[in-house]
């Protein structure tokens, strides 16, 4: 099983404080891979947010294509965070070049777009560069987004984020997410380390999604070149995320709906139970099966988590003003925040879905059988 | 055969037929009943002449001849009289001192029952225990990773959805600006296919009838049945179970006229129509209700005169044209109950089924698409229909469901895949491969008839006479004498008992692959056969 921990701060803090909750966890995951992101950035990356970052893995090769195609491509560097590790890796983890967090600068082209179609081109530069990296296996691209920086690394959490020097004084944010695992089911491979991103919507998932196969086919045929390439049976959850946010419109608490409708009898008896049915039916082929509990990051910088129909895998949620963290395991949040009143500690079941918004004040908590608040997305 | 008579060509002996019945001098009590009730007339009381040798067991004394008379039976070797195998003699028997047996050689029969020209037809199935679904195993199992859900304990969805539906963001765009949407019904995946009033006898249809309201009012089961064509009795029509049934509609319109003055007098909508193109067991061909079976009653519902034979033209006469079929018929089936029932044509297994499909996507009234595969059963057709023509099931599917998946219309289309579910006993097995092949659910018929009534069909031409109104059970004979042998209400208890066994049957299948809110249509990586040929064109795992 893997682990997950995020955690929301209105201070932004180190990643090590997530690496440090998956280490407590380490008997519940095997230690082979760490996948963190971060939004909402401190540090030098605060004055520039609406800059896009470049994150990913190059080798020197690799480097030198990119900066070249980046160039091609009309944008200048507007920051620059090279990670380039001089001691030998641990045991497991591969040695690389180099580990790039690197914000740009809008080509000058690009100021007349509007947001959608900038996001479009956003997307279609990181699916190029990957494209580039798979071809000769010298680059790899986790995301090309304004205020989001993506690390991903085979290996113990711990000793890699050690040996990457993550508690620099530059790597802050106050929303970071961190699974400790690679992916299982499929040959070891980055793409398929959680958590996982696309245009301002990011989820991980403890679990497996029995279903991945009709909803990839489904999400592959949406007319949407992000929704492809996919290495793990855990990326459709933040596709889905995107295309019922984006796509229909619908509100994080629709998004429970979509993925775990309520059966029938819960529906008869629903306020809103006719436009649910009419969703129900609609995303039949989205509905996710299997044990999974998934914890999410919004473009409004909220936090969500959200379990499977039978509440089949650990989640838990709690903290403090100005700091929550959810977390697989209890001991992930005694680690993290010992100080927060233990007794409004919530674990979501089958219906729930619970958010912390960007103002970290409290946990919400939306049970499908309420009536909806918001159908659609603010 | 006396010895001066000229052999004719099809003179046959008892060992020339395909079923020989084995007859026990010593344990026959001549009661008769064995010969009341062949229903095809193969045996006959039999007076033998029996001569005795009898030896002086001394040097002395000659011999003597004793003759003697005895009783028994006979079996004619007419082709027109031959045995059907349907067992019903040894089913009365009170001494089991008769039994049909299966010829060992491939009979002679079969070349002489085309007298006068007449081509031979029948009732059944192909007679082909081939069935590739029973090949597919399920080899997605949870292990580890996730744990296996308990099919006996857990909370699980085993529905489907027949009906158009629409694209995510249409149906929002749709249900926000008040637009028509698609009716849509939420039903078990398990449909009763179509088989009509008058191929059925009264007590099975009503069997069937009660079984169906009994799973849907006392266990919450959506299970539906298509009526076939033949319209419908006239009470159903107008009480509130006519919202468990699917209407079908085909070429022969036969019942159409009693359910269109039934319209306004209905309390309910029915589930939906089906309008049938073709049909698995004789693609090419329309229905053939044959005038044994065209009784008073039936002739009153079908709105014809009683006596007649009533084969449906091979095609809706009015059209030429999948175009032309969708723009009248699924529009004006609409409208007939104000665009409130879904209608979806349903055709014979086909290697032209995507250019059908196709046509459909593009049409938004289409509610889905039945495809009925070569193994389909009938109540009369040609031999040579049902052995020879058509296109199996699993492949027809995939096919249509990877187009779709092409397409990205995969949810919005529902595909029905009926012929051969079940034809070894396999039901849920059966059904829960062709979900995962694609389908949204299956139709099955054969399989109801052999477990709720105890049809004496098997896949080795028994019985097989449904055509002619002698169904030795009652379950396709229009004469009282034999359908009083079938009661009702086991007949209803049985279809329960069949759908309970299925459901539990069929969670057993999903259960271990992790699925259980929603049906897992087209989860073919949970697929795998021992056939590389196979494999590949289903796009499926090869294992060994």
């Amino acid at each position: 099983m893997c682990r997950l921990f995020a955690i929301t701060s209105r201070t932004p803090v180190s990643p090590m404080v997530a690496v440090n909750a998956l280490d407590v966890m380490r008997e519940g995951h095997d230690g082979s891979g760490v996948g963190l992101f971060m939004r909402d950035l401190g540090g030098p990356f605060k004055e520039i947010k609406d800059a896009p970052i470049l994150s990913g893995i190059f080798s020197e090769q690799g480097l030198r294509r990119m900066d070249a195609f980046m160039v091609n491509a009309g944008f200048s560097i507007l920051y620059d965070l090279a990670i380039r590790p001089d001691r030998i890796p641990p045991s497991g983890t591969p040695k690389r070049d180099c580990y790039l967090i690197r914000a740009y600068d809008y080509p000058v082209a690009w100021k007349a777009l509007d947001t959608r179609d900038i996001r479009n081109r956003l997307t279609g530069i990181r699916l190029e560069l990957r494209a580039m990296g798979q071809e000769k296996d010298d680059m790899i691209v986790y995301s090309f987004w304004p205020d989001v920086v993506m690390i991903k690394e085979i290996g113990d959490p711990m000793r890699v984020a050690c040996m990457l020097g993550l508690d620099r004084e530059e790597l802050k944010a106050r929303i970071i997410m961190a699974q400790g695992r690679q992916n299982t089911n499929y040959a070891i491979n980055l793409y398929a380390c959680h958590p996982f991103f696309i245009q301002g919507y990011s989820t991980m998932t403890n679990g497996e999604n029995t279903a991945f196969h009709p909803i990839r086919e489904f999400l592959e045929t949406r007319g949407f070149a992000g929704y492809s390439g996919y290495q793990s049976d855990s990326e459709v959850f933040t596709h889905i995320l995107h295309y019922s946010a984006e796509r229909m419109g619908l509100s994080i608490e629709a998004y429970k709906h979509v993925i775990t409708p309520l059966q029938d009898a819960d529906l008869e008896l629903h306020s809103d139970g006719s436009f649910l049915r009419l969703l129900k039916n609609s995303c039949r082929k989205l509905i996710i099966d299997g044990p999974n509990c998934v914890i999410g990051s919004l473009p409004d910088y909220s936090l969500f988590m959200v379990q499977d129909r039978k509440k089949l895998r650990p989640g838990v949620v709690g903290g403090k003003d100005g700091l929550y963290a959810f977390s697989s395991e209890i001991c992930g949040l005694d680690a993290v925040i010992p100080d927060r009143d233990q007794s409004k500690d919530f674990q979501p079941m089958h219906l729930d879905t619970v958010l912390v918004g960007p103002d970290r004040q409290e946990v919400k908590i939306c049970r499908q059988t309420d009536p909806l608040r918001h159908r659609l997305s603010a | 055969m006396p010895s001066n008579r000229p052999i004719a060509p099809s003179t046959l002996s008892v060992k020339d037929l395909l079923w020989q019945i084995h007859w026990n001098r010593d344990k026959c009590t001549l009661c008769g009943s064995c010969t009341a009730v062949c229903p095809v007339k193969a045996l006959e009381l039999g007076v033998f002449r029996k001569r005795d040798v009898r030896i002086a067991m001394g040097i002395q004394g000659s011999a003597d001849n004793v003759f003697s008379i005895y009783h028994g039976i006979r079996q004619k070797t007419d082709p027109a009289f031959a045995c059907v195998g349907c067992g019903m003699c040894s089913m009365v028997c009170p001494n089991d001192a008769i039994m049909p047996v299966r010829s060992d050689e491939t009979d002679k029969q079969r070349f002489h029952i085309n007298r006068g020209g007449q081509a031979r037809s029948r009732g059944g199935r192909r007679n082909s225990t081939d069935s590739l679904l029973d090949r597919i195993k399920f080899i997605r199992i949870s292990m580890l990773t996730d744990p296996a859900l308990d099919a006996g304990r857990h909370e699980f969805q085993i529905r489907t959805l027949l009906g158009r539906i629409l694209p995510p963001e249409k149906s929002l765009e749709f249900s926000r600006n008040n637009g028509w949407m698609p009716p849509v019904r939420e039903i078990y995946p398990l449909i009763i296919g179509g088989m009509s009033f008058g191929a059925l006898s009264p007590n099975m249809w009503e069997g069937l009838q009660m079984g169906i309201a009994y799973l849907n009012e006392e266990l919450g089961m959506p299970v539906r049945i298509c009526t076939g064509e033949g319209g419908c009795p006239p009470r159903l029509l107008k009480s509130r179970f006519l919202k468990y049934v699917i209407l079908q509609i085909a070429s022969g319109y036969f019942g159409w006229d009693e359910i269109l003055h039934a319209i306004p007098h209905m309390k309910e909508d029915p589930c939906a129509v089906e309008i049938k193109y073709g049909q698995g067991a004789k693609p090419g061909d329309g229905g053939l209700l044959m005038w044994h079976k065209v009784n008073r009653l039936i002739a009153a519902i079908r709105g014809v005169p009683p006596g007649v034979s009533l084969p449906s033209p091979p095609t809706h006469q009015t059209q030429y044209s999948i175009e032309e079929s969708v723009a009248k018929m699924i529009q004006s089936m609409y409208m007939a109950w104000g665009f409130r029932v879904p209608v979806y044509p349903k055709i014979s297994g086909t290697s032209t089924a995507l250019a059908v499909l196709n046509n459909l996507t593009r049409n938004p009234y289409a509610a889905g698409l039945a495809i009925d595969g070569e193994d389909g059963g009938t109540g009369a057709a040609y031999n040579v229909s049902m052995n020879h023509m058509g296109h199996p099931i699993a492949s027809n599917i995939r096919d249509c469901y990877l187009n779709l998946a092409n397409l990205g219309v995969q949810n919005e289309i529902p595909l029905f895949a009926g012929g051969g579910i079940g034809k070894n006993g396999n039901l849920a097995a059966n059904a829960a491969a062709l979900i995962m092949l694609g389908a949204s659910g299956v139709q099955t018929g054969k399989y109801i008839m052999q477990a709720a009534a105890g049809c004496l069909g098997s896949e080795s031409d028994r019985c097989n006479i449904c055509n002619i109104g002698k169904c030795p059970k009652g379950i396709t004979s229009q004469d009282p004498r034999l359908y009083r042998r079938l009661d009702v209400e086991q007949v209803a208890q049985r279809v329960v008992d069949v759908f309970l066994s299925f459901d539990t049957e069929l969670k057993k299948i999903v259960a271990p692959l992790g699925r259980s809110t929603s049906l897992p249509i087209g989860m073919s990586d949970a697929l795998g056969i021992n056939d590389h040929d196979a494999a590949q064109r289903l796009k499926i795992q090869y294992v060994v």
